[in-house]
């Protein structure tokens, strides 16, 4: 408890970046807080009041020397702006073979759900070496998802999806923080994210499935995709969307991910994005040839469930990487 | 103490303060250094409360468990930021010191409007009061940056009311820069060119363009929030089409020109201080002057930077990115001329001089984490952390403070006609200084390790450093009150000050300690540049005196 680390655990492959520029800088600010440390102390002690010394000459202005310090701490500048910013490339895109978790955020706990369908509130069970992908929304205020052992995290917004992707290197426990201040009880908006061994994490999900963990039920071991069917039959969907054409709705299968042109003739992508709002607020952008007959499910339908739909939409892509991860594959 | 003034003065027999008696001759003056006196009397009530809710929030954190409840932490929090930004760091120097000194300084009788310099004050006193009455109803507790839809839909506080206290404030601020434009452009007196302007009227009138032209939209931004608490219309809320994230656009687009409200006027105050005890001009006055302007149009196109990870567009990202490298070189360069203005100088070491000293070094760390902050890969880890909390109070309360403290210092037997004791000032100046980076520094691995802000319960391993912090928030506290007692004592017992205590160039220095009310007996005629020293000159004019004074003895 009284010992002292100076640095987190570095537990992701991007950690070890962050890092880099970390120290960086902390060798940059130190290089020029001495520097002028030196120089006021030189300065001060040869040029004290009462002390003789040469001060004649005195320059008022060195336009040289001014450019001197503005070109070098302007280059500097450049240099760890280009370096930060193709370390957040890295942190903001998700690799394309990324397996998809979901989050939802909520006044006080963490909700997760992985592909395999295991749900675990405030617990993020994942296998080492594999690039994860968590999808999140909130269903209230704005949340903000935080690993410091893998040096990122991403806001989490009502009405809107985020997400936030790492590859964990170390097996271990490492914390989950909510980073942006959801009011009362914000500090205790944590959770652990543990990282396992990939076999490891195939018995603990086994395990879960079989009942042993006393909480799974067969809702529990439902992957996001075959939750998504359930509720796609139970609020009535396929009735419009299923078939080749649907009668009153657009075909739902391969939508995701392509260009969609809508009444007005914008065209927009079909992304996680567009899917949640056409069935929340379904006509705000009509497809091409549709009418605005669908009803809006808002307030009738959970967040979690919008992302199980959405899961199931992604699954009717037939290939891609999005279904198969969606798929379970039992190799995991 | 060198020119040996000390003693050998007498008081004027009318000063602004004597020029007439009673409260409401206070009350109702139109005289811009009485009014500045009655900002000094707030806003100094202010930050000791302030400062309250800091002890309190560092009491909490002494210990990871929770000692107060999390209700009561987040108000005081709250109350803590709303406090000290909104009702001491945006007004304390300009109010305090550019109220008392500006028309002074370019040799003027008083502000341009100063009926509305008076109610300036007002405005302010009545945000200032309605948003303390908010915090003894009960308080709010959305963090002093109000995000949305927290502020507008969830929280059970007290949000309406202490957002009208800001909107009211918001009008101080908006009628305080406008004073400040027109008098620095009408008000001169002869001789008094734009290029003979002393650096801090540089830096009050890049300043109070920043509040003229930023203010309206904090304005706006809390008359959204208050219709879409109180009526719901939507603007913020996703359920009714609106965007969550558009509030912290509104939000930082006044709120980031607000770091350069409060950190230009103190860049103004210590480019003063160090060119009076190093008896030298500004090294590069020309830049000097003109990176505060440029601070000033630059601080405008920044905000970006406090939504890398709030869902903005990643490109947006890089372009805020870049903009805030940019907007930190003219900072840099000018740490880089204060220090170089001590080449050749013939320097003394009096309290104000010390704050100056301890400025360009606080600066720096909280210029050069900044750079921490604006680099996206690493912003993405820190932000949100404790690690903002170090920088963003390294250059709050390490500039801005620091720079207030050495201003009233420096300014103090201008403003009193008294000097106060140096031994207690020195004192002071180095316990805030040790106080300060014990608090502040440990915050820096703090944030790094991954405690996030506006936590009061955290994981163990983080309490030795939470500890330490705690401990230099004690020393920065005595520090901090020291100067009330000595300076008060210094209104009775402190040595009558005479004209120019310092021997100091600038008109404020030319007229009597303290003003008459209409500043000079005279209007001054300006005949050389601002910081017209000669370091070789003094320096043996000092050397000489000190023989004297040997074979005196």
């Amino acid at each position: 408890m009284w010992e002292l680390p100076l640095m987190p655990q570095q537990a992701s492959t991007i950690a070890e970046k962050v890092d880099a520029l970390y120290l960086f800088l902390w060798g940059l600010t130190a290089f020029f807080t001495l520097l002028i440390f030196v120089l006021i102390l030189v300065f001060a002690v040869k040029y004290k009041r009462g002390k003789v010394a040469d001060r004649s000459n005195a320059p008022d202005t060195d336009h040289k020397l001014e450019a001197v310090w503005i070109v070098v701490p302007l280059a500097i500048s450049l240099v760890i702006f280009g370096w930060a910013t193709s370390i957040f490339f890295e942190q903001v895109r998700p690799p394309a073979d990324a397996v998809e978790y979901f989050a939802t955020g909520k006044q006080w706990m963490w909700k997760f759900q992985s592909p395999e369908g295991k749900r675990e509130v405030n617990e993020l069970h994942v296998p080492k070496g594999r690039n994860i992908k968590v999808t999140m929304t909130s269903e209230d205020v704005l949340h903000d998802l935080f690993f410091p052992a893998f040096r990122t995290k991403a806001d989490v917004l009502p009405g809107r999806y985020t997400n936030v992707w790492f590859n964990a290197t170390k097996t271990g426990t490492f914390h989950i923080f909510c980073a942006e201040y959801c009011g009362m009880q914000h500090s205790l908006m944590i959770g652990k994210v543990i990282v396992m061994e990939p076999d490891e994490y195939e018995r603990w999900l086994t395990s879960a499935a079989s009942g042993t963990a006393g909480q799974a039920t067969a809702d529990a071991s439902e992957t996001p995709a075959q939750a998504g069917e359930r509720l796609f039959t139970q609020y009535g969907c396929q009735t419009c969307h299923q078939g080749a054409s649907g009668t009153l709705g657009p075909s739902l299968a391969g939508v995701y991910g392509s260009e969609v042109e809508l009444q007005n003739g914008e065209k927009v992508k079909a992304d996680d994005d567009y899917m949640r709002e056409s069935i929340l607020n379904s006509s705000a952008k009509i497809v091409k040839g549709y009418q605005a007959v669908m009803p809006n499910f808002k307030g009738q339908i959970s967040e979690e469930e919008v992302m199980n739909l959405i899961a199931y939409i992604k699954a009717q892509q037939g290939s891609g990487a999005t279904a198969q991860n969606l798929t379970p594959t039992g190799k995991r | 103490m060198p020119g040996a003034t000390n003693g050998v003065f007498e008081m004027p027999k009318t000063t602004y303060i004597n020029a007439q008696e009673g409260i409401k001759s206070w009350l109702l003056t139109g005289d811009h250094k009485r009014i500045a006196i009655l900002y000094l009397i707030s806003i100094s009530i202010f930050f000791a409360l302030g400062g309250i809710f800091a002890a309190l929030i560092r009491i909490e954190l002494l210990t990871p468990g929770p000692d107060l409840e999390a209700e009561m932490y987040n108000r005081a929090f709250t109350a803590h930021g709303i406090v000290m930004v909104f009702m001491f760091l945006i007004p304390a120097i300009p109010a305090v010191l550019g109220n008392f000194l500006l028309p002074i300084m370019i040799g003027a009788r008083d502000l341009a409007f100063p009926k509305v310099n008076l109610l300036s004050w007002y405005l302010y006193m009545i945000g200032g009061l309605l948003t303390l009455s908010a915090m003894l109803m009960g308080g709010v507790d959305t963090g002093w940056t109000f995000y949305t839809p927290y502020s507008t839909s969830y929280s059970q506080s007290y949000v309406f009311l202490t957002g009208l206290g800001i909107f009211i404030m918001g009008f101080s601020s908006i009628t305080t820069g406008l004073n400040f434009v027109i008098t620095t452009h009408k008000m001169r007196a002869p001789g008094m060119t734009w290029s003979r302007l002393p650096l801090f009227v540089w830096s009050q009138y890049a300043t109070s363009l920043v509040m003229l032209l930023g203010t309206p939209v904090i304005a706006i931004t809390v008359v959204l929030l208050a219709a879409e608490r109180v009526f719901g219309v939507g603007v913020f809320n996703p359920n009714l089409g609106g965007d969550p994230v558009l509030f912290q656009h509104l939000f930082w687009f006044y709120s980031h020109p607000a770091v350069y409200i409060m950190v230009l006027p103190a860049m103004g105050v210590i480019s003063e201080l160090i060119a009076a005890f190093s008896r030298r001009r500004v090294f590069g006055y020309s830049f000097v002057a003109f990176s505060s302007l440029a601070i000033a149009i630059f601080g405008f196109l920044v905000w970006g930077h406090h939504l890398f990870v709030s869902g903005q567009s990643a490109y947006a990202g890089i372009i805020f990115s870049l903009l805030s490298f940019i907007v930190a070189i003219p900072s840099a360069v000018k740490v880089f001329n204060w220090t170089t203005t001590l080449y050749k100088g013939s320097i003394s070491y009096e309290t104000p001089m010390l704050y100056a000293l301890a400025f360009i070094g606080l600066f720096a760390i909280g210029g050069l984490t900044g750079l921490f902050c604006a680099a996206l890969g690493l912003d993405v880890h820190i932000t949100d952390t404790y690690f903002i909390i170090a920088h963003f109070h390294y250059v709050m309360v390490g500039a801005t403070v620091i720079a207030y403290l050495g201003g009233i210092h420096y300014w103090w037997p201008k403003m009193t006609g008294r000097t106060y004791p140096e031994f207690w000032g020195k004192l002071s100046a180095m316990l805030i200084y040790v106080g300060f980076n014990l608090t502040f520094f440990p915050q820096f691995i703090l944030g790094y390790l991954g405690m996030p802000r506006r936590y009061h319960v955290y994981p163990p391993e983080y309490q030795v450093l939470n500890v330490l912090s705690t401990a230099g928030a004690s020393v920065l506290a005595i520090g901090f009150m020291m100067p009330v007692f000595y300076l008060l004592w210094s209104l009775k017992f402190g040595p009558v000050a005479g004209p120019n205590p310092w021997g100091a160039k600038g008109l404020e220095w030319e007229t009597a300690s303290p003003p008459p009310t209409l500043n000079f007996d005279a209007t001054p005629i300006v005949t050389e540049e601002a910081y017209a020293y000669d370091a070789e000159a003094e320096e043996s004019a000092y050397q000489a005196a000190l023989q004297q004074a040997k074979h005196a003895k």
